[in-house]
């Protein structure tokens, strides 16, 4: 069974906000620095929750993001409230997006959100209703090699 | 001289505990612990923020004085760029290195001209580059340290390009050599410094197993001896200035932020003060700004212009430089050619990779990490947040991990002391209104 040793922290994310947009990331790079996890497992979370922060800030009224650190695995929730993902299977896929013209001129919308995340997570889900929100978890597996 | 730690001393005898640097650290290296602020010395990264507004000159610069160089028998002043900026109108730069001689030096070599080199080099380097972007410059030994502790992952977008005066030292210890016939070690090369973090390039180099030069002075030091000397100079004014070689307009510009910038034909971006090196740091991090080829960086606000131990407002030497290169010109003055066939023979490359050495964690083991950082977060919800500095800690979220590192009392904070104290008085008060009755 080994050690239960758990740090659960929540933020929340404020839909439309670009000023504060990346900050979260930023916060649990830091978390994770303190604690010691190895560089490349710090760099594929803060990569995802990066993407996933982005996701809220860009397509929903508001979130909140929280991660749980164990020893030997880092998981992360993202919830939103907003218009809702339509085709998750679409939104999967590389370069497809619905971001505005205005987003893509902030250098936004380029469609690689999703793939990101589930390219750098060892496992990710994501549920979804239009009109209400989505949920989406993924978990960095530190025991795995992987990267 | 072995390897020094830090370019820095906190002199506790002179502190008298009034917390100025406490709060103006970027890093958070600075605890008051018994009355005196004291240095801790993984979390420093020499910027010098402290030193600027302590009233009690309790942070002592660690550059050289003179007498520390008599061992060598030639020794050769290498003056920053800047030093042409502190002595006003007229003081100009063919005076200026000629007084270098009259205060004891035996020669002097100028650096704007290897800025000059340097910057060359760096916009060749660039021209072929396709490794990690975008370069952060390491012209700066604060920020440099900076990277080494808190961004070990961006090693290697510092910039491999040596320093101008480690190049120019090289350069002039081989001349004096080659005309005086001393070995190399009997020369002395003593860069005249504008802020005190030059002395880890010199004395701690983390790409260098030893620097070209042997130390460091400060221009605030020479300051008096050097206003003397050109006021005896004066006379010989017209001769002096007709045979001593003028200095390089684009070289003498790196006293200021962007000096380098404006001689890069490349994407560049220029940023100064440790908080927002430190924001641009993460961003880089996170893979951003990769448009930009290089990012120019420096701890002061204006530049190597702005450093703590300059004679001249900053404000004022940025004005001054102004001036010189408006009578000098910012012409290239050296031979493009000629730089880039040193270039493509490593004349300029740095020694060594970089080596970083990360903060440690809470804790090597993970689990125990864990347990200190929820440990952290209990006490910080207990703590009233306003960073009042009075426990000794700049911020809540320090102290709080100073405790769980053991090396500070939870009771330190004024507010829980205060509340223990209300909660003492309450029992008391409770007590004498209870025991009334029982006589």
């Amino acid at each position: 069974m080994g050690s239960s040793a758990r740090l659960e922290q929540e933020f929340e994310i404020q839909g439309g906000n670009l000023i504060k947009a990346g900050n979260i990331s930023i916060h649990v790079k830091t978390i994770l620095k303190t604690l010691g996890i190895p560089s490349p497992i710090i760099r594929r979370t803060a990569i995802c929750c990066y993407e996933a922060e982005m996701n809220v800030v860009m397509y929903a009224e508001n979130g909140a993001l929280r991660i749980v650190v164990e020893p030997d695995r880092i998981e992360v929730e993202v919830k939103d409230r907003g218009q809702g993902i339509s085709d998750i299977e679409k939104a999967m896929q590389e370069g497809y997006s619905t971001a505005t013209h205005e987003q893509r001129e902030l250098g936004f919308g380029a469609g690689m959100g999703l793939p990101n995340i589930a390219r750098n997570s060892s496992e990710m889900e994501i549920s979804s209703e239009v009109g209400k929100g989505t949920l989406l978890r993924f978990a960095i597996d530190m025991k795995r090699k992987e990267n | 001289m072995g390897r020094i730690k830090h370019s820095i001393r906190f002199e506790s005898s002179r502190c008298d505990g009034r917390r100025a640097c406490l709060h103006v650290c970027p890093t958070q290296a600075i605890r008051i612990r018994d009355g005196k602020a004291v240095m801790l010395s993984e979390h420093c990264v020499d910027c010098g923020e402290c030193l600027k507004v302590c009233t009690q000159n309790a942070i002592i610069p660690l550059t050289n004085s003179f007498v520390e160089f008599s061992k060598f028998k030639h020794n050769i002043a290498l003056p920053s760029p800047v030093f042409y900026t502190q002595f006003g109108k007229r003081a100009s730069p063919g005076m200026l290195l000629e007084a270098l001689l009259e205060i004891g030096f035996d020669s002097y070599y100028d650096v704007s001209e290897t800025c000059e080199a340097t910057s060359m080099a760096v916009d060749l380097f660039l021209k072929d580059y396709s490794g990690p972007a975008p370069l952060i410059t390491p012209y700066c030994p604060a920020v440099v340290r900076l990277l080494q502790r808190r961004f070990p992952d961006l090693a290697d977008h510092l910039l491999p390009i040596d320093s101008p005066m480690e190049i120019a030292a090289r350069e002039a210890k081989e001349k004096v050599s080659k005309e005086t016939g001393l070995k190399v070690d009997e020369i002395g090369a003593i860069y005249l410094t504008p802020c005190p973090v030059k002395m880890l390039a010199i004395h701690n180099h983390p790409r260098k197993t030893k620097s070209n030069l042997d130390g460091a002075i400060a221009i605030s030091d020479i300051y008096g001896p050097v206003h003397s000397a050109l006021g005896k100079l004066a006379d010989r004014r017209d001769e002096i200035e007709g045979r001593v070689k003028g200095i390089s307009g684009i070289g003498v510009g790196w006293s200021r932020l962007d000096g380098l910038t404006r001689s890069i034909s490349h994407e560049t971006l220029v940023v100064s003060v440790m908080d927002f090196i430190i924001r641009t740091f993460e961003e880089i991090e996170s893979g951003k700004l990769r448009d930009i080829a290089l990012v120019e960086c420096y701890a002061c606000r204006i530049g190597c212009a702005g450093g703590i131990l300059n004679a001249e407002n900053p404000y004022v030497s940025r004005h001054r430089l102004r001036e010189i290169q408006a009578k000098i010109g910012r012409r290239a003055t050296l031979d493009r050619d000629e730089i880039a066939a040193k270039f493509n023979k490593g004349y300029f490359n740095v020694e060594q990779k970089l080596t970083t050495r990360p903060l440690r964690p809470l804790d090597e083991d993970l689990s125990t990490a864990i347990e200190m950082m929820n440990r952290r977060e209990e006490m910080l919800a207990q703590l009233p947040g306003i960073n009042c500095g009075v426990c000794g800690a700049p911020t809540c979220e320090t102290f709080a991990e100073d405790v769980v590192l053991g090396h500070a009392e939870f009771t330190q904070c004024f507010a829980v002391q205060r509340e223990e104290l209300e909660k003492m008085l309450r029992q008391s008060l409770d007590f004498i209104e209870r025991s009334r009755w029982e006589f």
